[in-house]
């Protein structure tokens, strides 16, 4: 009985070391990732152009254009170290006052089309350009014709189901009949 | 001629699953990370940068004009660099023609401690500390080789680590036609 008590306690003490450890832990992660927040902020700022109005305006370009190392980003999205060089590049560029489309053609040059985010009219993108809306062309006309069948078939039914004044007076006749039968019984 | 319709509604479908099926099926094989270089059969990009060795000493690319060479793109830490490097190890002592190295973006002591470690295939490297030059070859991901022509246009791209395959079926025979 004494072992078995002093088991339980034993187990408690335990069970509130390590609820302390955790909590110790806990709050130590906390800490470091406030510590590790400051100096990746204060790091990102040098970055930056003096100049706010330059730098957004390189920014939305960068938006426009591929980071070729991590492909689904954007160079304004990326941190990868050829993006970071390439936002340098741009920003140089664009205080050189090089225009929005020379900075692009000078991407282009380099990495080709891949890096544009809307890709150019070419005889090689024709597909990818109005692919879409051919299909949506086909699948449209499909659509039409199929209605067009469907609406004739209909149509010659409800023509062959159409009783002739014959017919349609010996069916008054029969509904008759079966009137005054039901009547009699 | 129902039948025929009926085939037809049967196949049409049948076709289109088909062509989408194959074109899916050949993606599998493709590589995003392979991007056509829009410099090919294009002069190559002028550079003038120091050596690696030998600081103050300059590599020009018009030093190179008049003969067939490969421009090759390392750092030392690049990892997929030391996969490649036997294999220039074992090209350059057959050397047929001169490899160029282009040290992209690394320190003067990494990449000269590599060299030493690894040995030196090239004839020099062009030490391009800041990218500059690495931006103009529109280099993305070291290892990357360039077969340059006599009259400075690149003839060839490789992204990624240069095989023994790959010289042998591809690098090898178009130098011997450029030199030809």
């Amino acid at each position: 009985m004494e072992n078995f008590a002093h088991g339980v306690c034993f187990r408690g003490a335990a069970l509130r070391a390590a609820t302390r450890a955790v909590t110790a832990s806990l709050l130590l992660a906390l800490a470091m990732t406030a510590a590790m927040l400051v100096p990746v902020a204060a790091k990102e700022a040098p970055e930056v152009g003096a100049d706010p109005a330059a730098e957004r305006h390189m920014m939305q370009l960068a938006s426009e254009l591929r980071c070729l190392q991590c492909q689904n980003q954007t160079l304004a999205d990326s941190n990868a170290p050829l993006a970071v060089d390439l936002r340098q590049q741009i920003r140089e560029l664009l205080a050189k006052g090089q225009t929005d489309e020379q900075v692009k053609s000078y991407l282009v040059a380099r990495y080709g089309d891949f890096v544009l985010y809307r890709p150019p009219l070419k005889s090689n993108t024709l597909v990818l350009w109005f692919g879409p809306a051919l299909v949506l062309l086909v699948g449209l006309a499909a659509l039409f014709l199929t209605l067009k069948r469907r609406l004739a078939r209909l149509e010659s039914m409800a023509s062959k189901t159409q009783l002739s004044e014959a017919e349609s007076q010996r069916a008054q006749h029969l509904l008759e009949d079966e009137a005054e039968e039901g009547g009699l019984s | 001629m129902s039948s025929m319709r009926k085939s037809l509604a049967f196949l049409l479908p049948l076709a289109v699953f088909l062509a989408i099926a194959v074109f899916l099926f050949k993606g599998l094989w493709l590589d995003p990370r392979e991007i056509p270089s829009p410099l090919i059969d294009k002069p190559a990009p002028d550079f003038r940068l120091e050596s690696l060795e030998k600081p103050g000493r300059l590599v020009d690319r018009k030093d190179m004009l008049g003969k067939v060479w490969l421009l090759n793109a390392w750092a030392s830490w690049c990892v997929a660099c030391r996969e490649e490097h036997p294999v220039l190890i074992e090209f350059a002592r057959s050397a047929t023609i001169p490899i160029i190295g282009l040290n992209y973006k690394d320190t003067r002591v990494d990449g000269m401690r590599w060299l030493a470690q690894f040995g030196n295939p090239y004839t020099t490297s062009a030490y391009d500390e800041a990218g500059r030059v690495g931006i103009d070859y529109g280099v993305y991901a070291v290892p990357e080789t360039f077969l340059i022509d006599k009259q400075g246009v690149v003839r060839f791209k490789q992204i990624g680590p240069v095989t023994p395959e790959l010289l042998r079926e591809k690098i090898l025979p178009l130098i011997q036609r450029l030199n030809a």
